[in-house]
């Protein structure tokens, strides 16, 4: 057959996709390398409700400038509605109104956020008035009881607050704090208990809310923790930490009482973030300036997406990488593997629970289902129905482990609900019936090869400089595409084909 | 490694990748594939064309008939319960004898009626399918085979392999069953292959999972030289087999009964190409030549004639 077709094809597509990483890169300046250590953040906050048919109003909190915070950008995505922003106290407000609205509302607030490596000293802050704690009967004589308790033991304003917080976050609470937290053991309503303790006590202090900067997290919580004004100035305290201290990546956001967001003329109010490493500066300003050269081409690139989308590409975006490794595999080196895109599958359930430990839960996980999967073999089940068995069994095995892990304080079990548990089933059904027809030993061949390549696409697809060029320069793909045509075509011989017909290697009579 | 890649291009031997994409890829169309993924189709179209086929006894296509499964087998003794589109020789059961509720196969062994139930459901819901799609289950006549390999068979039936290109039959094995493949006659499940040489239909040497044998592993019995009976008729049935499916490159199994001779079993449209190891042959130099010449043979018995006059053995020395 010829194969002219082809390789113009595959030659078309390498030199388009070539064509505009060389642009990009050289032209634009794009960076072809990831930025080693990110001191920025890019935080979006997402708020819809749905409006009454009529005038429409969103109060929303957003952060200000303070040390060793500095927001560099921020914008408001609020088509139709009027902003204003204000300081009120030491928060500072945005706040959205509109004449008339209808159905669900969406509002988006972002900003990038820079922090410093450089610490000003603590401000020295003006004395806060004192606000009275508002406790019920029995609330006010258990506060006064962990007071009474807490007060011998204390040095000074700074250890009672430690203290406090010490009884407070304990894993099994006294009936006086148990009183207090009523039920509930948020991180939230731990902070409100404890300044409200404070404040009976003396001592004047304030939750903080804000969120957690990490390298991304597409559904972030906001976090809280407590100011208490001792010395003149205002003092952090985190329960969160072992010490008490605010980690460095804390971004305080609002102080006081009062929620993220509240609407007034909605209902059913939903706010949401997400919080990305924020593409370095580098690429900021490759971007900036790209831009004023060619505003087409950037504007149509992976950065214009909100931030939680970037995320999901970011990972949707290395998986050719994978799938290019496994044809490798397969069609040039002849490996076997079970099913198809199965080790690839796996790979990318390891980007929820890391190698080490998705390996134990994958190997954990499938024993106990082949287990069940061997008993169910003599009950004489039907396919369906004991498919349908090996995954409530996979599933449960799923929580149990959940579970006993969180107990022995062990954070990563928990990742395993994203596992991907029909993948875990159909690995299982597969295996059992290789192990039928091909024993034991041909069934762990084939289930430790899969792991194997799945651990090695795993690395190829988390590695930062193949997730930076694959979002930032996806054109590359292209070249992958090509590459994948060519060995669609290749007809030489595997591999594992040489040892396999080696005795054919001899002289032809 | 290059040095071996290159002395095996050269004796001619080809590879996975090369059998995929330029025969199967470029000669077998999809859409003739489930005519030879489907055990029972293959087995209609090759009696409309007179080709002999194992007889068949019954068949069951859904769950509620498999009650019918007694009626189907009556007062037979002995059986073969077979999956449509099983792959590999999966889930295949020989019976050879009954005793009450239970069934003697061919190994041995001894299953009851809710066993043999439990099977044909496991079978019909896709268990030994390809795809794990739904099946349908054979229940055919058991070939009586043909003594002519009894010293060189360690139970099962031994069948003949014919791998027809564009009509011409290229290269030929036998597959003899082992202790070691279960009675099967699947190469690999540890069946050996000894080649056949075309022109005369004689055994040449075999192959045992990757290696060049020439006695049988468990009846120690050399497995050269013994002459396929009527192999003439098996070289027409493969010739005629690419106007019965239209795949270019396929693989013919055919099976020898005591009685009513050759038997088509089943064809199949990916075959293996352990075939080269039992010739000790590589095959493309031979398909090269049917692709060149093909235009010239107009009937089967010109396919046969250019096959056997073209096709000597010509084993590559160890």
């Amino acid at each position: 057959m010829n194969n002219r077709h082809l390789y113009i094809l595959a030659a078309v597509l390498s030199i388009i996709g070539a064509g505009v990483f060389l642009y990009k890169a050289y032209w634009l300046d794009l960076p072809l390398h990831p930025e080693g250590k990110v001191e920025n953040w890019e935080v979006q906050t997402k708020v819809t409700f749905d409006a009454r048919d009529g005038p429409a109003k969103v109060v929303l909190f957003i952060p200000r400038n303070e040390a060793p915070f500095t927001i560099v950008d921020q914008n408001f995505v609020s088509e139709g509605y009027g902003l204003t922003t204000a300081s009120k106290g030491v928060n500072r407000r945005a706040m959205f109104s509109i004449r008339s609205a209808t159905g669900v509302q969406t509002l988006y607030y972002r900003f990038i956020v820079n922090r410093s490596t450089f610490r000003g000293p603590t401000a020295a802050a003006p004395e806060p008035e004192y606000t009275k704690p508002s406790f019920d009967e029995m609330r006010l004589a258990a506060a006064q009881g962990i007071i009474r308790n807490i007060t011998p033991e204390s040095a000074d304003d700074d250890t009672f607050v430690r203290l406090l917080l010490k009884r407070l976050t304990a894993p099994v609470p006294d009936d006086n704090t148990a009183v207090l937290l009523g039920g509930s053991s948020t991180m939230l309503r731990r902070v409100r208990v404890a300044r409200q303790i404070l404040a009976l006590a003396g001592i004047r202090a304030r939750t903080v809310s804000g969120v957690q900067l990490v390298k991304a997290n597409k559904k972030a919580a906001l976090t809280h923790w407590l100011e208490a004004y001792i010395g003149g100035s205002w003092q952090g305290y985190a329960p969160q930490t072992e010490t008490y201290a605010v980690p460095a990546n804390f971004l305080p956001w609002w102080r006081g009482t009062g929620t993220l967001a509240f609407v007034d003329g909605g209902m059913f109010l939903k706010t949401s973030l997400s919080v990305a490493a924020a593409s370095a500066p580098a690429l900021r300003t490759a971007l900036v300036v790209g831009k004023a050269k060619d505003r087409s081409l950037l504007d149509f690139s992976m950065f214009t997406l909100p931030l939680n989308t970037q995320l999901v590409y970011k990972i949707i975006l290395t998986v050719p990488l994978g799938v290019f490794f496994l044809t490798i595999l397969r069609n040039v080196i002849g490996l076997r593997t079970m099913g198809t895109f199965m080790p690839i599958l796996i790979a990318i359930a390891f980007r929820e629970t890391q190698v080490l430990w998705g390996v134990i839960l994958f190997s954990a996980v499938i024993s106990i289902g082949l287990l069940a999967r061997l008993y169910l073999e003599n009950l004489r089940l039907l396919v369906v129905p004991r498919l349908s068995c090996v995954l409530i069994i996979v599933v449960l095995s799923m929580a149990a482990i959940s579970v006993i892990s969180n107990q022995l304080g062990l954070q990563r079990g928990l990742s395993v609900s994203l596992f991907p548990m029909v993948i875990l089933t159909m690995t299982v059904e597969r295996m059992s019936i290789i192990w039928d027809e091909r024993g034991a030993g041909e069934m762990l061949r084939q289930g430790l090869g899969s792991i194997i390549i799945a651990i090695i696409a795993y690395f190829i697809m988390v590695n930062p400089y193949a997730e930076h060029m694959a979002l930032i320069f996806p054109e590359l793909l292209l070249i992958l595409l090509a590459g994948n045509l060519l060995i669609g075509r290749y007809s030489g011989f595997r591999l594992l084909d040489l040892p396999r017909f080696r005795v054919l290697a001899g002289r032809s009579s | 490694m290059l040095g071996l890649a290159r002395q095996l291009w050269r004796n001619g031997v080809v590879g996975i990748n090369k059998r995929n994409a330029d025969y199967i890829l470029v000669h077998n169309r999809r859409k003739f594939f489930p005519l030879v993924d489907d055990k029972l189709l293959t087995k209609e179209i090759a009696e409309k064309v007179g080709i002999n086929v194992p007889t068949l006894y019954g068949k069951i296509e859904f769950p509620h008939e498999v009650r019918s499964f007694s009626s189907i087998i009556a007062n037979r003794a002995d059986f073969v319960v077979k999956p449509a589109q099983g792959s590999g020789g999966d889930g295949i059961l020989v019976v050879v004898g009954r005793m009450g509720e239970y069934f003697r196969l061919a190994d041995g062994s001894m299953i009851n009626e809710r066993d043999m139930a439990f099977h044909l459901n496991n079978a019909l819901a896709g268990t030994f399918s390809l795809g794990g799609q739904p099946d349908k289950v054979l229940v055919e006549y058991r070939v009586d085979f043909d003594p002519i390999f009894a010293d060189i068979t360690y139970r099962g039936v031994p069948d003949i392999r014919i791998v027809v290109f564009l009509g011409v039959p290229v290269m030929a094995m036998v597959r003899l069953p082992t202790r070691m493949s279960r009675g099967k006659a699947n190469l690999h499940q540890g069946a050996i292959g000894a080649g056949v040489a075309i022109p005369t239909g004689r055994t040449l040497t075999a192959v045992l999972k990757n290696s060049v044998v020439s006695e049988h592993p468990d009846t120690n019995n050399p497995v050269m030289d013994v002459e396929i009976p009527s192999w003439d008729v098996l070289l027409d049935m493969a010739a005629r087999s690419c106007d019965l499916t239209h795949l270019g490159y396929q693989g013919i199994d055919i099976v020898l009964d005591k009685v009513r001779g050759p038997l088509l079993l089943e064809l199949n449209a990916r075959p293996g190409l352990n075939i080269q190891i039992a010739n000790r042959e590589g095959l493309r130099h031979r398909l090269e030549l049917v692709e060149a010449r093909v235009g010239d043979l107009k009937s089967a018995s010109d396919r046969v004639e250019f096959a056997k006059t073209n096709f000597s053995p010509k084993p590559i020395s160890g």
